[in-house]
């Protein structure tokens, strides 16, 4: 190759990679919120309708209302594919523009940005994941993980088991099986776990599942086989769900003994098992199907305008209608969090304030058009988990189906021990800054 | 005309064994550290340091490390990210055990670790060579990474299973934790790596240096002169892993804040393989070459639809940078095998004959 030309597209493709280096400025009247989402990599199985159900819902609220209190919302995604290393790299690059709060949608990004977010002064709502201790708001100020802890779920699938076989206390000599994926997301429940373990004489059975390896199970699943336990509890991840159903399903245990945590719940997690995997339960703690005043708003200004990449399809499907009750529960963060505070563009310090005075009661959300779609939810200072009730939802072969009521986890149990795990963090991670931050309730 | 080194006349030893005979080479290398000290800190903002120059630093460390092994002593490894993990876990148990020691001195510490662990699984590299050892290699990386899963003591037992850093800090300046700020983070990455650099030149052309040089060249011949293959191939691993290990640590201390044993896992040795394949084997700068096009174009390539106010989603752009990035690995690799070194000396000598090349 000629060496001019060689040395000329080079000093080319440089220049133009960093004239692309400046930041573009936030726009000074519209409210910031990057979407760290992943539609790349193992996991964009369950990325894609979470990532497609925020960004609808907040293009539903700049379509129809012009965004929260007038106030246009800017939306950007990032592409994280999972990765901690490219979450940091997106935090990094978003968060000079005014970024309001972060959902990370990983454990692992989840932990990095946790030390972050007090120094940079940005929340994280980590709903339904992340670190279970930081539910204690005294310790964590700015991480925030309502409705529900893994310990809260974790205690719920305890307590629905115990429902089915009749009590706690029947509990005693079972072998429950737990799945999950050998990761800080898959490991966060077992100190609960065993805890309850010890408490009402269950076995606790651990078949943890290499990330590398969610799509080859057989050998977890010859365990299952060898160890026949009575029951199956599963936190699964991406790829690893699906592949945990067909396995189930080839090794013929009982599906209506088989539960997945909410993050187990996807539509096409459960369809992978075909026929065989009709009884698969999955705890959920949002709404499925589209027979929401909101979601029919979504279809209605986003998709049928043409203005999503969303397949119209997905929406009503569980991880979508997760993301839509996340994109809600920002939104009414910024509406709470502009009643407090009196401004209408707000800085991820007002957005705190408006995380910590977030109170869903029932009328509200009917008057945003879902009903019933969630629980209830307050979060106050201390509890930043709200540990809201969660149901459980069964695959009929074609869909969900809600078949039990609300299910309160074991606060008491639970409690203690997050304030537990909430110190022993704090001390191992010494010097854990105090809280500063006055309580603005 | 540019690079012409005639006139320069050396008058001592000293001068014609420098490491930089070459009077340009100083003036160039001068400017080099001049920008990195001096004109990226006036000027860089935290995005620019923390998620280009820190892991860009981070990377040409690990790069360095596993040059020493393959480039320059010939042993094939696919153990590197297991070893910057061993780093790094080795640093976290110091810095935990010992709160008050200085940083910096256990993330030093930390590479004897992971060389002696580098050079327990460099010993099969006495009987077995190339892909053979490779594969040996590859089993480090399989077990070490169990141990980061399996072992809870390494990450102090944490519910997670990640490893979070503490706030430490050095002479009043907070330099590892949330509250570093990236420019304290950045000097202290890149006053290690630029000394473990200079260092490693420097023993590269010594007695130590050409005897890997010898070894991977030849190894019965080198033998026959007076080489004795195992201490040199296990001090070639064990160097190596120290670097790498120092460049693991500096990666979740300086740069991560906290990791999970995924972090270290085959795709970071992978990572580092391809950076040292492209950058040239058995050359230093190719090492930082190397690390800048696998890190720091990606990262410039997101950002080029946002500039020119193309609208593409996230993940269009994230596909389109795997297959440029990809497209570009490949066309680099037709026209200059032995990676960006070699096309940097390439580019030196047309420099020295321009205009009138022959």
């Amino acid at each position: 190759m000629n060496f001019k030309q060689f040395a000329l597209g080079t000093a080319v493709a440089v220049a133009l990679g960093s004239s692309g280096f400046v930041q573009q400025a936030a726009a000074e009247d519209s409210n910031y919120i990057p979407l760290l989402t992943y539609r790349t990599g193992p996991y964009a199985g369950s990325g894609i309708p979470i990532a497609n159900g925020m960004s609808d819902y907040f293009a539903m609220l700049n379509e129809r209302d012009g965004g929260i209190g007038g106030v246009k919302l800017n939306v950007e995604e990032c592409e994280t594919g999972y990765n901690a290393q490219k979450g940091v790299e997106c935090y990094e690059a978003t968060k000079g523009k005014g970024a309001l709060v972060y959902n990370p949608y990983s454990t692992g990004i989840t932990l990095q940005l946790i030390p972050k977010a007090s120094v940079d002064k940005i929340p994280v709502l980590s709903m339904g994941y992340g670190l279970s201790a930081a539910a204690d708001g005294n310790v964590f100020p700015w991480i925030f993980n309502a409705p529900d802890t893994y310990w809260d779920g974790a205690s719920v699938v305890i307590k629905y088991i115990a429902h089915q076989e009749g009590g706690l206390d029947k509990l005693k000599g079972k072998k429950i099986g737990y799945l999950f994926l050998d990761a800080g997301y898959g490991r966060e429940p077992i100190p609960l776990l065993e805890d309850l373990a010890k408490k009402y004489g269950f076995e606790l059975l651990q078949y943890p599942v290499p990330g590398k390896e969610m799509q080859n199970q057989s050998s977890q699943w010859l365990n299952v086989r060898r160890d026949r336990p009575d029951y199956m509890v599963m936190w699964g991840w991406g790829a690893m769900n699906p592949t945990a159903v067909k396995e189930a399903v080839k090794t013929r245990f009982p599906m209506d003994r088989f539960i997945g945590v909410w993050w187990s719940a996807g539509d096409d997690d459960a369809a992978a098992g075909g026929a065989g995997a009709k009884g698969y339960k999955a705890m959920n703690f949002s709404g499925v199907g589209t027979e929401y005043p909101a979601i029919q708003d979504i279809v209605k200004y986003v998709i049928d305008a043409g203005k999503s990449e969303t397949d119209k399809a997905m929406v009503g499907s569980t991880l979508y209608n997760r993301g839509v009750l996340n994109a809600m529960m920002v939104a009414e963060a910024i509406r709470t969090a502009q009643e407090k505070t009196g401004k209408k563009v707000l800085t991820g310090e007002d957005m705190r304030i408006g995380l910590e005075s977030l109170d869903l009661t029932a009328e509200r959300l009917k008057e945003i058009g879902l009903d019933g779609f969630a629980h209830p939810m307050k979060i106050t200072c201390e509890d930043h988990a709200g540990s809201e009730p969660v149901f459980i939802q069964q695959w009929d072969g074609a869909k969900w189906n809600k078949i039990t009521d609300w299910f309160e986890p074991m606060t008491d149990v639970v409690r203690p021990l997050l304030e537990a795990a909430a110190k022993d963090y704090a001390e191992k991670n010494a010097p854990w800054p105090a809280r500063t931050e006055p309580c603005p309730n | 005309m540019f690079y012409r080194e005639a006139g320069q006349f050396k008058t001592s030893y000293e001068a014609d064994q420098s490491l930089f005979p070459i009077r340009q080479d100083r003036i160039g290398i001068a400017v080099l550290l001049l920008i990195a000290f001096v004109l990226i800190p006036l000027t860089a903002n935290d995005f620019f340091l923390t998620s280009i120059m820190i892991p860009f630093l981070v990377f040409s460390l690990a790069a360095i490390g596993l040059n020493v092994l393959t480039g320059f002593a010939g042993q094939l490894s696919l153990g590197s990210g297991a070893f910057m993990g061993v780093g790094a876990y080795a640093a976290y148990k110091l810095t935990s055990i010992f709160p008050d020691v200085n940083v910096i001195f256990l993330v030093l510490v930390s590479g004897f670790f992971s060389a002696a662990i580098g050079a327990v699984f460099g010993l099969p590299s006495l009987r077995i060579k190339g892909l053979y050892l490779a594969v040996t290699t590859l089993a480090a990386q399989f077990f070490l990474e169990w141990c980061f899963i399996r072992i809870p003591w390494l990450y102090n037992y944490n519910a997670s299973g990640a490893i979070e850093i503490p706030k430490r800090d050095m002479f009043g300046i907070t330099v590892s934790g949330a509250e570093a700020t990236p420019l304290a983070r950045y000097f202290v990455v890149l006053a290690i790596t630029v000394v473990i650099a200079l260092l490693v030149a420097n023993v590269l052309r010594g007695r130590i240096g050409r005897s890997w040089m010898m070894i991977r060249d030849m190894d019965i011949a080198a033998e026959l002169m007076g080489i004795r293959p195992l201490q040199t191939k296990l001090l070639a691993f064990g160097v190596s892993s120290y670097i790498c290990g120092v460049a693991g640590a500096m990666m979740v201390f300086f740069w991560l804040n906290a990791a999970e044993p995924s972090s270290y896992s085959i795709t970071l040795s992978f990572q580092i393989l391809f950076m040292v394949i492209l950058g040239g084997l058995g050359s230093l700068g190719g090492s930082f070459m190397g690390a800048a096009f696998i890190w720091i174009l990606p990262v410039f390539l997101k950002f080029i639809p946002g500039t020119l106010g193309i609208d593409i989603p996230a993940e269009t752009v994230e596909h389109l940078t795997f297959m440029i990035v990809g497209a570009l690995i490949i066309f680099f690799l037709i026209v200059e095998p032995h990676g960006f070194a070699r096309l940097w000396q390439i580019g030196k000598q047309k420099l020295r004959v321009w205009p009138f090349p022959y």
